[in-house]
């Protein structure tokens, strides 16, 4: 899977005499130029804050929203060529278990959904038995009657898992697919995906604002900000030895024992119809806070010229001038 | 002298199916300026503690046991006496507070309200301490005649912690005060209820399901399940070495980053939380505990005493079933020979 | 540090699918036990209701009396030329509701006119749903130009006031019952629309549409397999109150005698002749049967 240059925006509604005015709608640019690239069987997690647009380009990725600019391409082909094939073989997890599931449909009528609509022949009931066994509901025929209100949250979860399973997908986009449920079912969940992984060869795609899930179960995490990935590389390097002041700080200040006493960021990310100019992170770096991109001599850089990935080493890309210098955050 | 001493607190709701035992027996203390953390998952009965201090549940709720704000029993206060004790002496954060603001009504205003109704200022002087509130928690006072809609996430909890703040009470219970919001956000709220606890010398109940988040704020800790406080002690202490299964399980599935055990090995709690309504026999997590054995289907356990100040619920920790067990583990029929139940 | 939780050993292979619980064996059969299922809970909760129940009674009474019809009074006593009673007459035992000015029971006449009324209501609530579901669907789920097209029209037909228009048309159009179903139709389908479209807006957004969209659904799936069954509800409370008003509607129609049926039968037609009949000073009954219908007919709503 590879997506070059993504860009998604959102216009924002004009009252009729505002346009008559001559006024231009605010636009959001949701996501502002993503390139990311997926190999068969790893896990990527699409990490930050609400607003970073991270979501947005999950959904592009499925489909479920136009870019209006750049490619999406699943084995080298245009995703928007034959999306109903396409559709087969890339099937989406959503966050909120409750709301992804009709309440007047039962649990077999939902997983056996999407069979229906693909038209896949086959014995129909053993597809659904298998795709709900698979997903950790045994004996799944014990859920075949119940309707999602008499499930737990959990539950519901799986059975949006074996929604997904059904049609013997490659690769599952995953929207925060635990931060809904409680705590000690979440690591079930997760085990689940990680055993689907391993047994089925699954490529997931992992879309979350947790940096200790992406430490848990991803292979490479990118970190979104602001539409752009600012941050993309192996587990062990980004969430470890981050390169991105930004990176640095989502780290800085996940709870721990004894901590606390680490810098926060001020304020909250900008609005994406507000884009800084320059670097867009550059109004709440840190680095330039400090005085210290000054002091390096690329503050005029910092704010002034917009900028992609640089690598840093192999597989590790970030987007910051100190890299340039070889620098740390 | 302690500001709060809860007794043998039990909840339960009248629901069309039946009572629903919320809360069942729980009892803390918590002294002045200390930070209490209430950590539990859905269905433990934490959100109700708080509503039950204040007397906040709906009515017809069950409510029994001794709530002492400062040595009054808040659960036999006459309404008047009520009324005089909610927000001067204990307020709330709610959870979802972002929502409990008034989108028709300036944030002065609502931030005013509770002191005009407690008649300790007039109206006009409440705005300016409403003023003097929205600096303490780092909002220009400008913003006193902003709407709602007019601020973001983080800053309309920073007004709901203002709110709290209004008539300067010594105890202040925030429920899931956090929780919808970004780390970042999130970070920046936490450390702004720190320094004002310290400034002001604020008592604290923190509630959340979000146990890291507790051991960086409290002092001590307390764990629900199923309506019971089944393990308490020091902060960190309880965290880096939970003695009952439940909180070990709690605290893994907030990993530390960098620790390579919990690279790939996500683990969690096989089964859900139980409903209220519906609990095992026996001790309530035994359906879900990896260290079950023999007795835990039967016996209910009391907190036992692990150390000093630290207690746990679980019939591992008893001395005497401590051995059983490690019977039980060699000889599969141990359990036949197990002594007739007393106290555990 | 912090200790790591023992994973229980992984869990078996699937067992072989068998048949040990009790399950219908084709998935006809699990749909079909579902929607009885469902059926029945929903009743078992209305029946809950005193007042839904009350309303329902009602509601059947009145119906069982128009299909009854021929069976409670006989068809002759309609005509003019079978009347044998006194004219205007106040209530008695044997003309329980008295008679008009030609002679005829009243009470005969409601029996009959039921008939029409109930009949016109039910026909005129049919057309104003599906007219009004239909656009309601069409606007809220596509958006865009066609949703503003489709509300500008809807707006146009919510702005026609019913008198006028009934009186106009009934001139204009040959006088029949096909036409007054017709009016009241036309002109009560928009606010159908605009309450379905509304709730149509609200179930584009939930997860469960997109999921399905997600799956590769199309247009059609997602309007009749998610969409429309949950604002079935809402359409169907909807429903109730519109065969009130229909019925209502018909009744103003037939006493301005804009409902042609010969001899004057419907509620509405009799109350009419009394003002020009010497009705300030008899007992005789007028239209008053049929708010009772109405009524009862809110009544399920309410209960819904």
């Amino acid at each position: 899977m590879e997506v070059r240059d993504l860009h998604v925006s959102f216009t924002g509604r004009l009252g009729l005499g505002a346009g008559l005015v001559g006024k231009k709608a605010a636009v959001a640019r949701a996501v502002d130029g993503v390139s990311l690239s997926l190999q068969k069987g790893e896990v990527l997690a699409l990490a930050g804050e609400s607003g970073c647009g991270k979501t947005t380009a999950a959904r592009a990725i499925m489909g479920l929203e136009r870019p209006h600019r750049g490619e999406i391409l699943y084995e080298d082909e245009p995703i928007w060529k034959d999306l109903r094939a396409y559709r087969r073989k890339v099937q989406m997890v959503f966050q909120d278990p409750t709301g992804a599931l009709n309440p007047r449909e039962t649990v077999y009528e939902s997983v056996a959904e999407g069979l229906r609509i693909h038209r896949v022949p086959g014995d129909e009931r053993t597809q659904v038995a298998k795709a709900l066994s698979s997903a950790g509901m045994r004996p799944p025929e014990r859920f075949f009657l119940n309707y999602p209100h008499e499930l737990s949250g959990g539950q519901r979860q799986r059975v949006v898992i074996a929604g997904a399973l059904v049609l013997e997908p490659h690769m599952i986009v995953a929207d925060e697919p635990v931060s809904n449920l409680d705590a000690s079912v979440r690591g079930e969940i997760l085990a689940l995906l990680m055993d689907l992984r391993r047994r089925l060869g699954l490529t997931i795609l992992i879309v979350t604002h947790d940096l200790g899930l992406a430490w848990m179960v991803a292979d490479r995490v990118a970190v979104m900000y602001l539409g752009r990935v600012v941050e993309i590389g192996p587990a062990e390097d980004v969430l470890v030895h981050p390169k991105h002041p930004y990176t640095k700080a989502l780290l800085d200040v996940v709870p721990e024992v004894g901590g606390g006493g680490r810098p926060i960021l001020k304020g909250e990310p900008p609005d994406p119809t507000r884009i800084p100019a320059g670097c867009r992170f550059h109004p709440r770096c840190p680095v330039v806070a400090s005085g210290r991109a000054e002091r390096l001599g690329i503050l005029g850089r910092c704010t002034g010229e917009d900028l992609g990935l640089e690598q840093k080493a192999p597989g590790h890309q970030v987007a910051c001038y100190l890299t340039e210098l070889g620098e740390e955050p | 002298m302690s500001l709060l001493s809860v007794d043998e607190l039990q909840v339960t709701y009248r629901t069309q199916g039946g009572p629903v035992p919320a809360v069942r027996g729980v009892a803390f203390e918590l002294a002045r300026g200390e930070v209490l953390g209430l950590a539990g998952e859905s269905g433990c009965g934490k959100s109700t503690i708080a509503g039950a201090i204040l007397r906040l549940l709906p009515k017809g709720t069950d409510v029994s046991g001794r709530v002492l704000l400062d040595d009054q029993n808040v659960l036999e206060l006459k309404p008047g006496k009520l009324r005089a004790v909610r927000w001067t002496e204990a307020s709330i954060v709610f959870q979802g507070a972002m929502h409990a603001l008034n989108p028709v009504q300036r944030i002065g205003d609502q931030i005013a309200e509770p002191i005009i109704l407690h008649g300790q200022a007039g109206e006009r002087e409440a705005l300016v301490r409403a003023g003097s509130l929205l600096e303490q928690v780092g909002l220009p006072a400008r913003r006193l005649r902003d709407y709602p809609h007019e601020l973001s996430g983080g800053q309309r909890q920073r007004v709901m912690i203002a709110m709290a703040l209004a008539c300067s009470p010594r105890l202040i219970i925030a429920d899931e005060p956090t929780t919808a919001l970004d780390v970042m956000v999130q970070a920046q709220v936490l450390r702004l209820l720190k320094e004002l606890q310290r400034e002001l010398g604020l008592a604290m109940i923190f509630i959340t399901h979000d146990l890291s988040v507790l051991v960086e704020t409290c002092d001590r800790l307390a764990v629900m399940y199923a309506g019971r406080i089944i393990e308490e002690g020091a902060a960190d202490t309880v965290f880096r070495q939970p003695a009952h299964p439940y909180t070990r399980a709690l605290s893994a599935a907030f990993p530390e980053i960098g620790d390579a055990r919990f690279r790939m090995h996500p683990a969690g709690l096989p089964g859900d939380p139980p409903y209220p309504a519906d609990l095992p026999s026996g001790c309530t997590f035994h359906p879900r505990c990896p260290d079950a054995f023999g007795p835990c289907s039967t016996v209910d356990p009391p907190l036992f005493d692990v150390s000093p100040g630290r207690r746990a619920a679980c019939l591992l920790l008893d001395a005497g079933r401590a051995s059983l067990r490690a019977a039980a583990r060699t000889d599969d029929h141990a359990d036949d020979d197990l002594p007739a139940e007393g106290q555990g | 540090m912090k200790p790591t939780i023992e994973r229980p050993a992984p869990a078996p292979e699937p067992e072989p699918l068998g048949d040990q619980v009790k399950l219908p064996k084709s998935v006809k059969a699990i749909a079909r036990t579902r929607r009885k299922e469902a059926a029945l809970r929903t009743w078992r909760q209305y029946r809950k209701s005193k007042m839904g129940m009350a309303g329902l009674g009602i509601l059947i009474f009145f119906v069982l009396v128009a299909i009854f019809a021929p069976v409670l009074a006989s068809r002759c006593e309609l005509s003019p030329t079978c009347a044998s009673g006194p004219i205007l007459s106040p209530p008695s035992w044997q003309y329980p509701l008295g008679t008009d000015d030609l002679g005829r029971s009243v009470l005969a006449l409601v029996i009959w006119g039921s008939r029409i009324s109930i009949a016109v209501g039910l026909a005129a609530t049919l057309i104003t749903v599906v007219i009004g579901t239909s656009f309601g669907l069409a606007a809220g789920y596509y958006g865009g130009w066609r949703e503003s097209a489709l509300m500008r029209v809807t707006d146009w037909f919510l702005v026609i006031p019913f008198l006028p228009l009934a009186i106009v048309l009934s001139v204009i159009l040959t006088p029949s019952l096909t036409t007054v179903i017709l009016v009241i139709g036309i002109t009560s389908w928009a606010s159908t629309a605009r309450v379905v479209r509304a709730q149509v807006l609200s179930l584009k957004t939930r997860t469960y549409v997109e999921r399905s969209r997600a799956l590769g659904a199309s247009h059609w799936h997602l309007m009749s397999r998610h969409i429309l069954p949950n604002v079935g509800p809402l359409i169907f409370a909807n429903t109730v109150l519109i065969v009130a008003v229909a019925i209502l509607s018909e009744t103003t129609l037939s006493f301005l005698n804009l409902v042609p049926t010969p001899p004057r039968t419907s509620p509405g037609a009799r109350s009419s002749n009394s003002p020009s009949g010497a009705a300030p000073r008899s007992r005789t009954i007028g239209g008053g049967s049929f708010p009772p219908v109405s009524r009862s007919s809110s009544w399920c709503w309410r209960s819904r």
